[in-house]
């Protein structure tokens, strides 16, 4: 008994040694994996590996983002498509299978004594589908198409547009029009988060709890929009500027608010540090404006005629630092409602406006870093912080606490990517999310405001082809 | 019991960091590269090369990459070691800034874009890597660097002269007499590889950038000097005099007919038409021989 409990020991003594070794070797095989290659269609199409533009696939690095400000040409004789074999087919999918859970420490349910319980609910499910179709049709007239599905398959256009390369033969010169994604670098559309709670940029589309607006005319500066967008770059686009003139819909069709338009700017330098990489710092600001109220027709709105429109505006600085294969970006953003868009007060005195009332402010910080092990496997940390600094309405402790609506998201995420070649990309994705909103939940039995928690645990594979 | 599960635990972290060490520290590639303060390392350049140039010149840089086979005209071989865009004689060498110049500028009718997007740093790097794919770079030196000397004038003679010059060295004979890439050679021409290749036309582009080394007067000049090396183009430098290559260079200008030149105003200002001259005595009686490794078929050996 004693010696079969010994060699049992033994062996598991090896065993464990043995597992050591494997995944020692595997983590060091998976760090060093020397190839790496990603939308599949440029790829394809230029024969380069996907590693080419994408830091770690969707994430563009500098030569990918030349590509883009170039209107997805890279200055050779294969850009327009007289050029290509006629077969070639600008078309891509993507499309996330996953395995997620989801958890809120609090919800108002009915079976419950208290009123007042935590959820958690996992299992398989599908990401939206993107459908990308992208290129040129000439030299120096580029276009994007992104037919694009949420996961119930119902389809709506994330992008479309058109895009005027090179005007004047400069690069300083470039004219898009259609459903265009604002020229953030710090990209929504290419960040390599997926979950629930941690996929988008809070900071990107916080709203304040209380706002009106919030819930009538959702907005964020990482939506989609709809209009003109006059952009220029240097050569290697360490210079970079851009200018658009936007219907004040967040990106939806049909002209459904106002005849008003936005405004968006952007411009950001980049800079090398010798053997540490590009760095760049660059700043944007969305001055918006929407209706307080509508013209009616049989008591019923009509679509288009907003009127009594009031502004909010955007304003963020960001960084871009890199540290060989350690690179941190940090944003800071200034954010602002107007006091009737803030408390749904219409400047027809229809809804009055509260007493009290004034405009609603709030500040942003986001710090996130990135550990590119090599093309292959990239470790992703985000964090971001919100804070109201003027509530639309005056503080009370108990109703209105001058905190009401503050965040807090942090996630932790990776990919790994187990193959690549220049025909289509596969990512094996692990996501932890947790996001703290101060004051979110009302609390049924007492209507006292609660800090209301989520977090998303995800892994997904995601792929495109 | 705990000793001996102890020690297989420490056996096998020591084995795993003995591995890791021995791979860790295998020794460094010693190559590097200048150009100007800048000096590349091929262990950084090699990260690089695995992101940026492995799908088309290969893990080895023989140019057989994934993507090879779709491309044309074919990746670069590094380990023959021979290059097209230098400033150094034929057969010879380029030096680190003819190759640090060629990753930046890419090259216009190839699948190769300037990576200029890249930081300087990141591109010498590079250079440094792609130089220990042969070991010719560590028997060989770079050649002498090729002397420019100061433009002369461009005027109607200078072109007259050159158009002569086109003739004699047969030019036309690849290039065609309009400079159209269609001379009765042009169909036979294969590179070093065997690849077919076709004659640079002159007409095609309408800016400079076609140019497959450089756009300026002074690199034209320096293309035919030194001679494109892997392909049919050979050296001119042992052949013709600086001020007859000038020459050359201006009449060739002119047969780029789409682009804005003083070459062009100066033919124009002189009605249009190129006017005969008598042959000058340094003029070179023939064409230099083709590059040894890339010739026209049917002088192929099959």
């Amino acid at each position: 008994m004693h010696i079969r409990n010994v060699r049992g020991r033994r062996q598991e003594a090896a065993l464990g040694a043995w597992s050591l070794t494997l995944i020692t070797l595997a983590l060091f095989l998976v760090s060093t994996s020397p190839r790496a290659q990603a939308i599949p269609a440029f790829a394809r199409k230029y024969g380069l590996p996907c590693s080419a533009c994408h830091e770690a696939w969707p994430k563009l690095n500098n030569f990918g983002q030349v590509f883009k400000d170039n209107g997805y040409q890279l200055g050779n004789d294969k850009d327009a498509p007289i050029f290509h074999e006629p077969a070639y087919w600008p078309v891509s999918f993507r499309i996330t299978p996953n395995w997620h859970r989801e958890n809120s420490d609090k919800m108002q349910v009915d079976q419950t004594a208290s009123g007042v319980q935590g959820i958690t609910t996992h299992g398989f499910d599908l990401s939206g589908l993107d459908i990308l179709a992208a290129g040129t049709l000439n030299k120096n007239i580029s276009f994007l198409l992104v037919p694009s599905a949420d996961s119930t398959g119902a389809f709506h256009f994330e992008s479309a547009w058109v895009r005027f390369d090179n005007l004047l033969k400069t690069s300083w010169l470039n004219v898009k029009m259609g459903k265009i994604e604002l020229d953030n670098v710090f990209s929504e559309k290419r960040n390599l988060t997926l979950s629930n709670t941690g996929g988008p940029y809070q900071i990107y589309h916080y709203q304040p709890l209380t706002s009106v607006s919030a819930q009538t005319s959702p907005f964020g500066i990482g939506d989609n929009q709809i209009g003109l967008e006059v952009m220029g770059h240097s050569k290697n686009s360490y210079t970079r500027y851009s200018v658009s003139v936007l219907s004040s819909n967040d990106g939806n069709v049909g002209l459904p608010t106002s005849n008003s338009y936005d405004v968006f700017l952007a411009g950001s330098q980049a800079f090398e540090v010798g053997g540490l990489g590009l760095q760049r710092v660059g700043g944007f600001a969305y001055f918006g404006r929407l209706p307080t109220y509508f013209l009616n027709s049989g008591g019923e709105p009509i679509a288009g005629a907003g009127q009594g429109n009031k502004p909010f505006q955007r304003i963020g600085f960001y960084g871009m630092w890199y540290l060989k294969k350690l690179d941190i970006t940090t944003m800071f953003t200034h954010a602002s409602e107007d006091k009737y868009l803030a408390t749904g007060a219409a400047t027809d005195g229809s809804v009055p406006l509260p007493a009290g009332a004034r405009d609603a402010v709030w500040n942003g910080a986001l710090i996130e870093t990135h550990f590119t092990v090599n093309p292959r496997f990239i470790i992703v940390n985000r964090y971001e912080a919100i804070r109201m600094s003027q509530q639309s309405l005056p503080d009370d402790p108990t109703t209105n606490p001058s905190n009401l609506g503050d965040v807090d998201a942090l996630t932790f995420g990776a990919r790994f990517y187990p193959f690549m070649h220049s025909r289509d990309g596969f990512a094996i994705h692990p996501e932890y999310s947790i996001l703290r909103t101060r004051g979110a939940f009302t609390d049924p039995n007492d209507g006292s405001l609660k800090d209301l928690t989520t977090s998303s645990l995800f892994l997904g594979f995601d792929f495109i082809f | 019991m705990f000793r001996e599960l102890n020690r297989a635990m420490w056996l096998s972290l020591m084995l795993s960091l003995v591995f890791l060490n021995l791979v860790c520290s295998l020794p460094a590639m010693a190559q590097e590269t200048h150009v100007g303060k800048l000096t590349g390392h091929a262990d950084a350049g090699k990260k690089s090369y695995q992101r940026w140039c492995i799908g088309c010149h290969g893990p080895y840089g023989d140019g057989n990459g994934e993507n090879a086979p779709w491309i044309d005209p074919k990746p670069r071989d590094f380990v023959a070691a021979t290059f097209k865009c230098r400033s150094t004689p034929t057969g010879t060498l380029p030096t680190d800034q003819d190759l640090y110049n060629s990753v930046a500028r890419g090259f216009t009718n190839s699948n190769m874009p300037h990576w200029d997007a890249l930081t300087k740093q990141t591109r010498i790097d590079l250079v440094a890597y792609v130089k220990t794919f042969s070991d010719r770079w560590k028997t060989d030196k770079p050649g002498d660097i090729l002397k420019i000397p100061a433009e002369t004038p461009i005027t109607i003679q200078s072109i007259a002269h050159g158009a002569d010059l086109f003739q004699k060295l047969e030019c036309w004979k690849c290039h065609g007499q309009q400079g159209r890439g269609d001379g009765p050679s042009a169909s036979t021409l294969t590179d070093s590889k065997d690849n077919p290749i076709r004659p640079y036309n002159f007409a095609a582009g309408t800016d400079d950038s076609r140019f497959k080394c450089g756009s300026t007067n002074q690199d034209i000049y320096k293309i035919f000097m030194t001679g494109v090396d892997g392909t049919p183009m050979p050296s001119f430098n042992d052949v013709i005099q600086p001020n007859d290559a000038w020459d050359l260079v201006h009449y060739l200008r002119t047969l780029q007919i789409n682009r804005h030149s003083k070459e062009n105003e100066v033919l124009r200002a002189a009605g249009g038409k190129i006017p005969k001259i008598e042959t000058k005595d340094a003029a070179p009686a023939a064409a230099p021989a083709a590059q040894p490794d890339a010739k026209p078929q049917g002088g192929r050996k099959r």
